[in-house]
């Protein structure tokens, strides 16, 4: 028999000191750093750790040497197939966008009967007709959603309260599937709503073409009916009472809420997560309160700053945790989307965490009017008056002048995170989204200062929130790996 | 335990200048005439009905019911298992019998060559430099007998892919004569390093097929050191990828031994991060024959001392939604949370179980030993005696 040779005669590892492969660092905490590859892989070590690697000093009898290189950090005269995989797993990251727009967000109708303070677009009274979508525009609309070259079409229904023109919704998805037998996408239909005007006949119409809704909860009754005032002030009792006949019409997981965050929320988090967790929803989207529409007119934006947002949001993530540690399944579904690019070679689809930024190529929505705008908080703006990121009007524009136009691609490109100051450099990119409308809206430009901007603050704290978590605990880890395969 | 070949065969005058048949046999006796000259007739008393080109006796008396001057060949005992739509080699210069196809399991393979560019540690099919092209020969003869409702069949080696177009005209012949069968090859993955061969197999369009590939480490040099080759690794990985690129299936096998559990969760990781895009991940427990039965205290490990890493690999890529087995596995050594990932692996003619395995009442659900174990098994080997609830 050959005789068989020891481990030491395939380790070629150190005989000719290692190649850096692109990476960068931050503090993690007082004494650790996280380093990132370029595929968004991150390794946490401490600072004297930091200093040897990139000095060359690491030598190959560290751990941490072995999982740099298993993670793509370097190569050495052992190995080079690092650069493939490397290549392979920014190719994969990078690949969505090549299906161009997959959301297509219609509003049907500006007219809502609720009158939120916090509103992110102009709501108009109940009756007025002028606000609605017409068919003319409707089907000019649907000839750009076609024009994408998306494998996967989802159509969005939104308002004011979408279901007021409930006859333009039937319109838009009779005439969508009619052309979808020749374009045959993947086809999927989302409205979302209040839910107060829900009938029958609607959720009849819902279970036929197997739409799913999407609804507003912001936690305990006196909170969401504070928040989201009507007359009556019964919203949380027709939203409660919408769920259950949606999810009945339409079956449990094909209802979704999302809450908003107020002033009056940041004190009740357990709360608001309680209520998702009693009405038995898989998770909850603990979102930021963004800058545009009423928010700002009402100062309710400046009624607390990030640092209280982050409090409350982590203070809702540890409930959550504990949730789950003690066993009861439940996810925070904007950590799990940050977890996605963190843990696994996929992307995610929320637009605020592209980049490049998500707008246009990522969603698009075409207003009640016919005005295309770069993504929903675009069209807030320009109900405040600043119509920069208008891209055309279905009626005088085509898919060129809408898609290739300055309007879109000027942001699309200032603001990449991968070359903008601040972010090219930042450990955090690979996770991070390009956000040019916010930092347009609060700062004036597609870039903005990083340092001053809340965007950057919020994802940062959000990001080293979540590192240091899993890293702590094990178990954390484990849930979070299957947070991030789930979303 | 089934025999599969043997030497003491006992052939008739008229087999002695038959040469070497390679046969279907067959116990049907109303076999269309035009087909009873290329077959064997598996007399298992009665009649002895004509024109078959061979007979297969279960009993030396009954060759004077074959028709004169006709090839015949008495069975001994441990051939019993024959059966209608098998497939034999009969080697009547030396008495041998060759079983190359059993129609009544689900699962047959085939050693493709013996020859191989790795050298495993573990290796239960030690490889040699030998001309064995005659095997290609032999298979491609065989594949038009095997009856086409066959589930699965295997190519195994050595390493197929070293026989390079002849490896592409096996596949071919099998996609061809087994339209509805799977099939899974057993390669180093290698070979496809450079893309031609994998394009030429993903250009067969084979209908079910699967390429079962070991990466034994996250890192080079320690798999490397398992298959004793250097460059090993990057040349299975860009295998890999050039196989996935070019439409054809991959399992990635990690054999757990000594040497693969330091790095099994960080394996774990670089496959879910690196290569989701594989359809399925086998972890195998070690059978202890060729090789590995030379290297066993350099490559042994308790079962019962992985469970830690095996449980946090298997939850890693199961989390990352990745199809994984766990093959050669006995269920009372696995932790509890894992038992639902094992497969009962072991082929029905190497399966054993132990004397502490008497009284088990979870044996229909194990997977069981390699006939090999006996030489080495985990100490945690004991009796399932309460049904689990």
């Amino acid at each position: 028999m050959a005789k068989f040779r020891d481990v030491a005669a395939f380790d070629e590892s150190g005989d000719a000191g290692y190649t850096m492969m692109p990476w960068r660092f931050t503090a993690l905490d007082n004494e650790r750093c996280v380093a990132t590859n370029m595929a968004g892989e991150y390794i946490a070590m401490s600072r004297e750790e930091v200093s040897d690697f990139a000095s060359g000093r690491l030598t190959v009898d560290y751990d941490l040497y072995s999982d740099l290189k298993a993670k793509h950090f370097l190569i050495d005269a052992d190995t080079d197939v690092a650069v493939d995989l490397l290549a392979l797993k920014v190719r994969t990251k990078l690949a969505p966008l090549a299906n161009f727009t997959g959301l297509h967000i219609f509003v049907t109708t500006l007219r809502c009967e609720h009158s939120c303070p916090y509103c992110q677009v102009s709501r108009a009274n109940d009756d007025k007709r002028e606000f609605d979508m017409t068919e003319e525009t409707a089907m000019r609309a649907l000839d750009l959603v076609f024009r994408s070259p998306s494998p996967t079409i989802k159509i969005e229904f939104q308002g004011g309260e979408s279901l007021l023109n409930m006859a333009m919704i039937r319109f838009i998805v009779a005439e969508a599937l009619r052309r979808n037998e020749t374009a045959q996408r993947n086809l999927a239909f989302v409205i979302a709503t209040n839910l107060a005007i829900l009938d029958e006949e609607m959720l009849a119409f819902a279970r036929e073409h197997g739409i799913l809704m999407s609804t507003s909860l912001d936690g305990p009754a006196d909170l969401h009916n504070r928040n989201r005032p009507r007359p009556g002030k019964d919203s949380h009792e027709k939203a409660i009472d919408g769920i259950r006949r949606a999810r009945t019409a339409l079956g449990h997981y094909n209802v979704g809420a999302l809450m908003t965050t107020t002033a009056a929320s940041l004190s009740r988090v357990r709360e608001i997560i309680d209520e998702y967790v009693r009405l038995d929803f898989g998770g909850i989207f603990l979102r930021p309160l963004s800058p545009y529409g009423f928010a700002i007119k009402t100062k309710t934006y400046a009624a607390y700053d990030q640092k209280k947002w982050l409090d409350f949001y982590f203070e809702g993530l540890d409930y959550i945790i504990d949730l789950n540690l003690d066993g009861h399944e439940f996810i925070e579904h904007y950590a799990a989307m940050v977890l996605k690019k963190m843990l696994t070679p996929l992307q995610t689809s929320y637009v605020d965490l592209m980049s490049p930024a998500g707008i246009g190529i990522g969603a698009i929505v075409y207003n009640y009017d016919g005005t295309v705008y770069a993504s929903d908080e675009s069209r807030m703006l320009a109900e405040m008056g600043d119509t920069t990121f208008a891209l055309g009007n279905v009626h005088e524009n085509d898919f060129a002048d809408i898609m290739l136009g300055d309007a879109l691609l000027n942001p699309l490109e200032q603001s990449f995170a991968g070359s903008v100051p601040g972010c090219s450099w930042c450990a955090f990119e690979p996770w991070c989204g390009a956000e040019p409308v916010f930092h347009h809206a609060t700062q004036g430009d597609f870039v903005g200062k990083k340092p001053l901007s809340s965007f950057c603050t919020r994802n940062m704290a959000v990001f080293r929130g979540l590192i240091l978590r899993m890293e702590a605990n094990p178990d954390i880890k484990r849930m979070f790996e299957r947070w991030a395969n789930i979303v | 335990m089934i025999t599969l070949r043997g030497r003491s065969v006992e052939f008739n005058p008229a087999a002695m200048e038959s040469g070497s048949p390679l046969l279907r046999l067959t116990t049907n006796r109303t076999r269309p005439a035009p087909l009873r000259a290329a077959e064997g007739f598996v007399h298992e008393g009665g009649d002895m009905p004509d024109g078959f080109g061979w007979y297969l006796l279960k009993a030396t008396e009954a060759m004077t019911l074959v028709p004169p001057g006709v090839p015949a060949a008495v069975l001994p005992a441990e051939f019993d298992h024959l059966a209608d739509g098998d497939v034999v080699r009969l080697e009547p210069s030396r008495g041998g019998l060759r079983t190359l196809f059993r129609k009544a399991v689900p699962y047959n393979h085939f050693l493709l060559t013996e020859r191989c560019n790795n050298y495993c540690l573990m290796c239960s099919q030690p490889p040699r430099t030998v001309e064995d092209g005659w095997i290609v020969d032999e298979i491609l003869e065989a594949l038009p007998l095997m009856d086409r409702q066959a589930t699965e069949i295997g190519f195994t080696g050595g390493e197929p892919t070293l026989l390079g177009d002849r490896f592409i005209e096996l596949v071919r012949a099998a996609g061809s004569h087994l339209p509805t069968t799977a099939l899974h090859i057993l390669s180093n993955g290698r070979t496809f390093a450079n893309g031609t061969l994998a394009r030429d197999l993903g250009a067969i369009r084979h209908h079910d097929l699967m390429m079962g590939i070991p990466v034994y480490a996250d890192l080079a040099h320690v798999h490397d050191h398992v298959v004793q080759a250097n460059g090993a690794f990057d040349e299975t990985i860009r295998g890999i990828l050039a196989l996935k690129a070019h439409g054809v299936r991959v399992e990635v096998r990690v054999v757990l031994q000594q040497q693969t559990i330091a790095r099994l969760v960080p394996l774990a990781r670089f496959l879910a991060r690196n290569l989701l895009f594989i359809d399925h991940v086998a972890l195998m427990g070690l059978e202890l024959t060729g090789f590995a039965r030379a290297n066993l205290d350099q490559i042994w490990i308790d079962p019962i001392d992985y469970q830690a890493e095996l449980v946090e690999a298997v939850g890693i890529l199961d989390r990352a939604g990745l199809k994984t087995s766990i093959y050669n596995s006995q269920t009372c050594v696995l932790a509890p949370s894992i038992r639902r990932f094992a497969r009962r692996s072991i082929s029905d003619w190497k399966q054993d179980y132990m004397p502490e395995c008497s009284g088990c009442l979870g044996r229909n659900g194990c997977g069981g030993f390699f006939a090999s174990a006996k030489l080495r098994y985990s100490r945690a080997i004991s009796p399932i005696t309460e049904q689990a609830t």
